[in-house]
């Protein structure tokens, strides 16, 4: 019996296949989840594309005359100044990927060293970093996005006036990293005593080296999940946040994008908003189903 | 569980009291004086300064040492911090910067309309949402079950905005089956709540048949499923008396904590249907950039909110011997 199952659990161990390297084999058995994953990276294609001024950089030249619908030289029109509603829907991509990047980074710089200092050291450090994540989440989300965004917004920064989107990527990760600190802090309290981080400290890493290199790649993978599914709620406040007159000026972004179609919705011109709808939702389909395939793969309590 | 229940309430105010700093942060400190931009471009330094007066923003920020000489050591609260705490705790949060009305009374009259709307949303959503999830957990498995699944995370994907927009334009706009606008309070005024109502159950369901889904699929491969089944109980009676019954607890948990956002109302809805509720005041804060109902409204929400939160956990003491602080 011994021999038998040396035997058979002996070429797994020679391979060393990664609990990464596992998981991807996982993801890419789900087909709807890596064409998914294909068009996520269209998008982030696109993204690049506009922030290095390779596409839609001429959104602003006015290709036709004010609202002539779709056609095959402007795919989803025009808007009012003329200007092709495709080019801006690209150029939009910036907007929407940029906020949902730097806001997630924010929180994941805020979040994770919070969660895990609160998690690792306990006590009066704790008891400060539970009560300012209890309170920040006691006021409902939208409204401290909102609330956020209000107040930064014409601020300065380090002598730097903070124009509306970065005000937005300011508020949503000031915001957001709630979720994220609660979730670290509870896994590192479970981390903390188990053999790996007691060997750590027997071999005298500093208590920082302890959290950073040890237990904190440990935890990456929930990090990456809740990133993945925190996304699309950032692109979608961005929408809501423009709409309110609290997001980008000057630029087209999604949410822009839709606020000025509601006045021409009602005058049959529809093609804006249907650019605007259609990618956003896109990206949130393509994100959401990844989000789910990547936790299915990663997280070993789901799995059966 | 009663000291338990003794440190949950001796928590809350350390909640209130967090919150009340955070606005400040953002309001007092972030922001810092607006008076130069209430008062307009082309205003006189005194009306600036009369400005300045009345929100408050010509005193220090936490501690007042100029005033003790004059009116004596306790004039050393008369700074912008304690004054934000006072005015929180009296509900007494200043006049709006364009109607003038009292930011108190406004929030107080706002709460009728939002909840009008948001109460049958909610409702609606539970019950939808409940009922098909139920369903789908009896066929589980099969092209139905995958279909709404997919369904949902379609929904969910979709801007909540463009959906209003769409909506109103096609149902009440071009079919002409709605009011596209308006309100009356009373009974009267109820047509003009079906259309919001019916989007808002609409947009919710995604979310919430997902989650509830979940839910059912957890309950209904436990044993106590299999005992009534073997009984020869039929499909209803299980479904029902059993399975919802043990459901209830992840449903009442989420349907407490949904409670206090209930009085928020549905920020969109309400601006686009012309519901004068909280969300719609909330929205034309922002376009007229009146920082003090913004504040007042950031404070009152959550303030409830956090209440909503203490009443359950308390409940949940009560009602299960298990619950513990950790």
């Amino acid at each position: 019996m011994t021999a038998i199952s040396t035997e058979h659990v002996a070429p797994a161990a020679s391979a060393g296949r990664s609990l990464w390297y596992d998981a991807w084999l996982r993801f890419r058995r789900r087909k709807l989840a890596m064409i998914m994953l294909v068009i996520v990276g269209i998008y982030v294609l696109v993204g690049i594309g506009v922030a290095m001024g390779w596409l839609a950089a001429d959104w602003k030249e006015s290709v036709g005359e004010a609202y002539s619908p779709p056609s095959w030289d402007t795919p989803f029109g025009t808007d009012i100044f003329g200007q092709s509603v495709f080019r801006k829907m690209i150029y939009g991509t910036k907007i929407s990927l940029s906020v949902a990047f730097f806001a997630s980074l924010l929180s994941i710089g805020i979040g994770v060293p919070m969660g895990a200092i609160a998690g690792y050291f306990r006590g009066y450090v704790d008891e400060v970093i539970v009560w300012l994540y209890s309170t920040l989440s006691s006021i409902p989300g939208l409204l401290l996005i909102l609330a956020f965004a209000y107040a930064l917004k014409g601020t300065s920064l380090f002598g730097h006036k903070l124009d509306g989107i970065t005000a937005v990527y300011l508020a949503l990760g000031l915001t957001s990293w709630v979720g994220l600190c609660r979730l670290i802090r509870g896994e590192v309290i479970k981390h903390k005593n188990r053999d790996y981080v007691t060997a750590a400290n027997a071999y005298g890493a500093s208590k920082a080296r302890v959290i950073f290199r040890h237990v904190i790649p440990n935890v990456t993978h929930l990090i990456l999940i809740d990133f993945s599914l925190r996304f699309v709620g950032f692109i979608h406040a961005e929408v809501i946040l423009s709409f309110l007159g609290l997001g980008a000026k000057g630029e087209p972004s999604w949410g822009v994008m839709i606020d000025d179609a509601r006045l021409e919705l009602s005058r049959g011109y529809w093609w804006q908003m249907a650019a605007a709808t259609l990618a956003i939702f896109g990206i949130s389909l393509a994100l959401n189903i990844v989000g789910d395939a990547l936790r299915d793969a990663l997280d070993p309590k789901i799995r059966e | 569980m009663f000291s338990y229940i003794v440190r949950r309430l001796l928590y809350t105010p350390l909640i209130v009291i967090g919150v009340l700093i955070v606005t400040f942060l953002l309001f007092r400190v972030v922001q810092g004086d607006v008076s130069a931009e209430y008062a307009g471009r082309s205003a006189s330094p005194e009306t600036v300064a009369e400005i300045r007066k009345e929100l408050g923003f010509d005193k220090p920020l936490f501690i007042n040492t100029e005033a003790v000489s004059e009116h004596g050591v306790l004039a050393v609260f008369d700074s912008q911090f304690f004054h934000h705490f006072k005015s929180a705790v009296t509900f007494d949060f200043g006049r709006a910067r364009v109607s003038k009305q009292k930011v108190s009374s406004m929030l107080a009259d706002g709460a009728i309309p939002s909840l009008t709307l948001t109460v049958p949303m909610f409702l609606g959503t539970l019950v939808t949402a409940v009922s098909i999830s139920l369903f789908i957990a009896l066929v589980r498995g099969s092209v139905l079950d995958t279909s709404v699944v997919v369904a949902c995370v379609c929904g969910m994907s979709l801007p909540f905005l463009a959906l209003i927009m769409f909506g109103q334009y096609f149902f009440a706009h071009k079919l002409q089956w709605f009011p596209i606008f308006g309100y009356e309070p009373g009974l009267a005024g109820a047509k003009y709540f079906v259309l919001p109502v019916l989007m808002g159950v609409f947009a919710g369901l995604g979310g919430d048949v997902r989650f509830y889904r979940t839910v059912m699929l957890d309950e209904i491969n436990a044993d106590y499923i299999r005992t009534a089944r073997a009984k020869g109980q039929n499909t209803p009676r299980i479904l029902y008396k059993h399975l919802l019954k043990n459901a209830m607890i992840p449903i009442i948990s989420k349907v407490v904590l949904a409670i206090p956002f209930l009085f928020l109302g549905s920020l969109l809805t309400e601006r686009f249907f012309g519901i004068p509720g909280l969300g719609y005041l909330m929205v034309e804060a922002i376009g007229q950039r009146d920082f003090q109902i913004i504040n007042a409204m950031t404070f009152v929400i959550s303030v409830l909110f956090v209440l909503g939160n203490l009443a359950t956990d308390v409940c949940y003491a009560l009602v299960d011997p298990r619950v513990t602080l950790n």
